[in-house]
């Protein structure tokens, strides 16, 4: 049964989504068999088009909200909330100004 | 419907489907395919992806990286490569869009580029550079790789391009292309070159054309008045179609006029000869009825070569004239550099004024070992065929010495190593300066014959660059000015009964020729395509009243005034010239 899974997740790595972490995202992305989508205020994109992603141009601190449908929804989002925020891309931290 | 004005370089009239073509600059230019080859286009981007891949995954595991970054660089240009969404954008646009696969690669790329460089943190925007080596890639696949659209056309079409090359056009399958228009150009153009000796339309300088043009829209382009016109409507397409084979008859007329003579009708012959460029066009002249070659320009040796020809180039080319003309005469200017035309290692300084400046024979008088090697080559070829040397811009009697002296120089040269030559060699000059007409009477006395060339004449005598559009009209042959020279270079060449003739322009337009006749002129030479229509027009007049015309002209005070006059005069004589 289909089931769909929609969290939001914020960029935390210093350098926001550039080309590598635009790479991994679509590589996990791509372990799973459910249509995933990512979107920020302005647009909608496929989270396992690398040029999709990298053309949402997610700066540090910026919020995408991902939703997948398929079988494997609920582990796609939550790998992909792993990738994002807990390992940061392998990146170093965003320290926001204050 | 959309009209756009250029250069008419070859006459005939071509209605088709358009063929924008690539040119070969980096930056892409927007360009169509046919319908029929789309699949195969698709099949190129999907081809240059693969091997773009493999390439990628190549260099992937053969190479130990100095580190991980640049791994990770190229391990980002796979994932692209493997981007179904990217390929998907690309060959919708060869597929629906019916665009060439370069094209599509490169405005892919090049939008997604534009929309990381528009991002504003530095370190997105700069990865705009990872798409341009992308876009770079893949079109490297493409590189030489055999270009099919043009080789493989099987529909009748027109073929648009910025401008065309050799090498493109020596790939065309000439069967199905009905004509050309081209952005960039002049008179003698490659195009225009190519198309006259094709028989077919052309229209150059047109400036824009290509970007106007949408892939298969359907062209019109018309040969004889320099007008391209882009989706027609559907009056102009039928007024077009009727245009086209009207002339298609007129054409078939004309040719079974070849072995007849040019003949007034009251037995005044003309001599008819052909202005060639290159040497495999003399053929033509000869097809055309064309007795000779007037005006054998011979500058293409220059322009179309990488280096500077050597004496044997030019040697070659010459007798490959000969070998067509036999006895006929061959009348050879002497290279017409500088202003619009360059060599090779003499990149002419700038001059704020080149049409007043170095060129043509003030050059050849400035670089005498290029005029020499030229000299020495027509002197050879000269006891193989009838040849005649004809010194082009000659403006003053010391010039034309000074030439003189030099062609002296090289036949003693050539007599020291014991070459044959023709010591006998006519030896004429162009009159196309104010000052050469004026003094027509002093030079006669030290050249074997003239031969006006219209072109540069009208331009100096008038001061007008025809091609400045700004001033442009006030261009014309028809300006009593001019009238007045042409009648006095005519007189001062009977009384030293040497021959003058026309080579310019004004002697393959059929508004002028009742004119010239009546000024005297009995020898004309023309782009062969109209020696037909000229023979046709010389067989329905009479000397007589073509001496009325030239005397009525010249009464006149006014441009508009003779054209008026001329127009409806040939217009009585020969209707469906017009």
């Amino acid at each position: 049964m289909a089931e769909v899974s929609q969290i939001e997740v914020q960029v935390k790595n210093a350098n926001g989504m550039h080309m590598r972490p635009a790479m991994q995202f679509v590589d996990v992305a791509s372990r799973f068999a459910s249509k995933i989508s990512v979107s920020n205020e302005k647009l909608t994109v496929d989270g396992k088009s690398i040029m999709h992603m990298a053309m949402l141009a997610a700066v540090a601190g910026s919020k995408l909200k991902i939703k997948a449908e398929g079988n494997d929804a609920k582990a796609a989002t939550a790998a992909l909330k792993e990738l994002v925020e807990d390992r940061m891309f392998d990146e170093p931290a965003w320290v926001p100004k204050a | 419907m959309e009209i756009k004005k250029g250069i008419a370089v070859s006459p005939g009239i071509a209605i088709a489907k358009s063929l924008v073509i690539d040119s070969e600059d980096y930056r892409i230019p927007r360009r169509s395919i046919l319908p029929s080859a789309k699949v195969a286009e698709v099949k190129r981007v999907r081809d240059a992806f693969k091997n773009a891949i493999a390439e990628l995954e190549d260099i992937h595991s053969e190479k130990d990286f100095e580190g991980e970054r640049i791994k990770d660089i190229f391990a980002v240009h796979l994932r692209f490569l493997k981007d179904k969404n990217l390929r998907k954008k690309i060959t919708d646009l060869v597929y629906n869009d019916l665009l060439t696969a370069e094209y599509a690669i490169s405005t892919t790329l090049r939008e997604v580029a534009n929309h990381f460089a528009s991002v504003q943190d530095k370190y997105i925007s700069e990865r705009a550079a990872d798409i341009y080596d992308i876009e770079k890639r893949l079109l490297r696949q493409m590189l030489g790789e055999k270009r099919h659209d043009i080789a493989s056309i099987t529909d009748e079409v027109v073929i648009v391009a910025h401008e065309l090359s050799p090498t493109q056009t020596a790939g065309f399958d000439k069967k199905y292309i009905r004509g050309f228009a081209t952005d960039a150009g002049g008179r003698t153009s490659h195009t225009a070159i190519v198309a006259r000796s094709m028989g077919i339309p052309a229209v150059v300088g047109l400036e824009d054309v290509t970007s106007n043009v949408a892939p298969m829209a359907t062209v019109i382009i018309d040969g004889n008045r320099g007008v391209v016109i882009i989706d027609p409507d559907e009056t102009t397409l039928k007024q077009y179609t009727e245009f086209a084979l009207e002339f298609e008859r007129l054409e078939r007329e004309l040719d079974t006029l070849r072995d007849m003579d040019a003949i007034t009708r009251d037995g005044v012959t003309v001599e008819l000869y052909g202005n060639i460029e290159f040497p495999n066009e003399a053929e033509m002249v000869l097809d055309k009825g064309g007795h000779g070659i007037g005006l054998y320009r011979t500058e293409f040796l220059y322009l179309y070569s990488e280096m500077e020809p050597t004496e044997d180039d030019h040697y070659k080319a010459y007798r490959e004239v000969l070998r067509v003309t036999g006895n006929l005469p061959v009348i050879i200017r002497t290279m017409d550099l500088g202003a619009d035309k360059f060599t090779q290692s003499k990149r002419f300084v700038r001059e704020s004024n080149p049409f007043l400046g170095l060129r043509s024979i003030r050059f050849c008088l400035q670089n005498l070992v290029l005029f020499k090697t030229q000299l020495r080559a027509i002197l050879r070829a000269s006891v193989e065929g009838n040849i005649r040397i004809m010194f082009p811009l000659i403006s003053s009697l010391h010039e034309l010495r000074q030439a003189k002296m030099i062609l002296r120089d090289v036949m003693e040269d050539l007599d020291e190593d014991k070459i044959k030559y023709n010591p006998n060699v006519p030896v004429g000059i162009m009159i196309e300066t104010p000052s050469a007409a004026l003094t027509a009477s002093i030079l006669a006395n030290e050249s074997d014959f003239f031969s006006i060339g219209t072109n540069d004449l009208i331009q100096y005598t008038l001061a007008v660059d025809r091609g400045n559009e700004r001033v442009s009209t006030l261009y014309s042959g028809a300006d009593p000015a001019v009238i007045k020279l042409m009648r006095s270079v005519m007189h001062d060449a009977n009384k030293a009964k040497i021959n003058a003739s026309i080579c310019g322009e004004m002697a393959s337009d059929p508004e002028f020729i009742m004119l010239l006749l009546g000024l005297g002129y009995r020898t004309f030479s023309l782009a062969p395509p109209m020696i037909p229509e000229i023979k046709k027009l010389i067989r329905s007049v009479t000397i007589e009243s073509c001496n009325s015309i030239a005397r009525k002209v010249l009464m006149m005070n006014s441009e508009r005034e003779v054209i008026n006059y001329l127009r409806s005069a040939a217009m009585k004589v020969l209707p469906e010239v017009f």
